[in-house]
């Protein structure tokens, strides 16, 4: 498998100095892998922070900056990070108003997460998290870890960090990034598996003519191995699936058709397309629609596609200025 | 000159024990990750070796303290390098036993036992996982029970870590058939039966390094 890199152990070192290079805007503590905002730590409001393992950028270093996230976490790739990180972050961007934690509900993200809130809570910051659980391709969740977190993170770490923004206290940041995270649901098809570095090969086997249905962002297995088919199809199978789960009737929705890393744009506006010809037979409004590559799996060639039932507060905060690497209006 | 008698773990004990560790997990690493890739995200042995080495680095270039200042050590370098559920699982695991053991120089059966107990009940804790999910608790909570017993039958230390060691082993093989319920590998229901549980593998390399760098040193 051909990667640009250096050396599989150097990948996320070598990508945070790029990011830096990048993006004056924000810093980078390398001992930390904390990517935060270089300035704007302003007394008394809300701080957010998120992470996980990398390679599912922009997620999340690239959300970092005005009205979204103060500071991710990068961990090795698909590995949570740690609880020292988690600390360094949470005292480097605390402003006296507390932080709020957004996690997916990944064991190793929860747990890690977990001790942090302690280790911050002995350092007398308040902490609060909120857990995205929005997989739908996950049916059983009694008897396994859980529904997975994916894209509606994206969606939460947007209308919290306005919220944030606004000056509100943080019960009332946490009371809608909860409202979100409950009110989002998303799935995903892979076509190809990604490749970790410092596996150096396929992380598992799909043959050319067959598809992953609700792929989790770190290769696991979905619903079913189905054979290719026209995009029409399988974007009937996302729909259906997604709104089998949550009623989106009578409510403004905001739509993420996220590429998984491997898949040209050409191919997301042709799901997007296919995506909101259905949503508009079922009478269902999209207010807001962002396509592109947001939450990836390296180099995965799919798609998820994440629809959060909206409301007006909803979409108000979702046009709030944001000004990040991957994320940019208003400004 | 140390003998089989002797029925205490001293510090130095305490750190043979992890760099012996240490030296298994590089060896099987591949092993860990190659039973990973079937049923998790192949990165077992790959995370685990990055932990083992920078628990060896912290304990052989700085000096020791108390026992509980061993552990804690251990504890904060996995914590901090392990990264994924298992460095937070098992630095909870070293942390528990730091605090039991507290500022103690040797632990004898009964005390060491209790503090693996203490020390896997953090992990329960932590994890909320309960043994027959296929985890590392299906290999840690049979060998603490076999610790516990060896230690209230007043069975000599050595020998009571051979079966902490064996009660382990069984507990790891144990999870061959089973469906896990906890971690990655639940996202594939019944299709993570017929597999040995990677966690479980490291936690039972973890109880025979114990007994086999204290066999070694004592004899």
């Amino acid at each position: 498998m051909k990667k640009l890199i250096n050396s599989p152990a150097t990948v996320l070192a070598d990508a945070l100095r790029g990011v830096e290079a990048a993006h004056p805007d924000v810093s980078v503590d390398y001992a930390n892998r904390v990517v935060s905002r270089g300035a704007d730590v302003k007394q008394g409001r809300v701080a957010l922070i998120s992470g996980g393992g990398s390679g599912h950028e922009p997620l999340h270093s690239g959300f970092v900056g005005l009205g979204m996230l103060d500071a991710a976490c990068a961990g090795e790739v698909f590995t949570s990070p740690t609880p020292d990180q988690m600390l360094a972050a949470t005292t480097a961007v605390d402003a006296g108003a507390g932080v709020l934690y957004i996690v997916k509900n990944y064991t190793g993200d929860v747990l890690n997460f977990e001790m942090a809130a302690e280790l911050a809570a002995a350092e007398g910051i308040e902490v609060k998290s909120v857990l995205v659980a929005d997989d739908v391709a996950v049916e059983d969740s009694t008897w396994t870890a859980g529904r997975r977190g994916t894209g509606t993170t994206v969606l939460v770490e947007k209308i919290a960090g306005a919220a944030a923004e606004e000056g509100r206290d943080l019960a009332a940041v946490h009371e809608i990034a909860t409202r979100v995270s409950e009110n989002g649901r998303s799935m995903g098809v892979a076509l190809t598996s990604a490749t970790v570095p410092a596996v150096g090969k396929p992380s598992f086997d799909l043959p050319d003519d067959e598809i992953e249905m609700g792929v989790g962002i770190h290769g696991e297995p979905g619903r079913k191995r189905v054979s290719l088919r026209p995009a029409s199809e399988i974007a009937e199978e996302l729909v259906s699936s997604i709104l089998a789960d949550l009623d989106f009737s009578g409510a403004p929705v905001i739509a993420l058709l996220s590429g998984l890393g491997g898949t040209p744009l050409i191919e997301l506006y042709l799901m997007y397309g296919e995506v909101a010809a259905l949503l508009e037979q079922r009478g269902i409004t999209v207010a807001r629609a962002l396509v592109g590559d947001y939450i990836t799996s390296l180099d995965m060639a799919g798609c998820s596609l994440t629809l959060l039932r909206a409301d007006e507060e909803m979409l108000r905060l979702w046009d709030a200025p944001v000004n990040t690497a991957a994320l940019r209006w208003g400004v | 000159m140390r003998t089989l008698e002797d029925s205490r773990l001293t510090v130095d004990d305490l750190i043979a024990w992890l760099v012996r560790f240490d030296d298994e997990i590089v060896e099987q690493a591949g092993f860990l990750t190659e039973l990973d890739s079937a049923i998790g995200d192949a990165d077992h042995g790959t995370n685990m070796a990055r932990g083992t080495a920078a628990v060896r680095v912290r304990l052989t270039e700085t000096p020791s303290g108390d026992a509980g200042a061993v552990l804690k050590s251990v504890g904060m370098a996995l914590v901090s390098t392990v990264g994924g559920a298992s460095g937070s699982l098992y630095g909870t695991l070293f942390l528990e036993m730091a605090k039991s053991v507290g500022t103690a120089s040797e632990l004898d059966t009964a005390v060491f036992a209790d503090a693996f107990r203490a020390g896997v009940a953090g992990v329960v804790a932590r994890g909320r996982a309960e043994p027959g999910d296929k985890t590392m608790i299906d290999a840690l909570q049979p060998s603490v029970e076999a610790l516990s017993a060896a230690a209230s039958d007043g069975v000599p230390l050595a020998e009571s870590l051979q079966s902490a060691a064996a009660a382990a082993a069984a507990g790891r093989d144990a999870t061959i058939p089973l469906v896990a319920r906890k971690g990655r590998a639940s996202y594939l229901g019944d299709r993570s039966a017929d597999h040995l549980d990677p966690g479980a593998t490291s936690a039972a390399i973890l109880v025979q390094a114990l007994a086999d760098s204290h066999a070694e040193r004592t004899r």
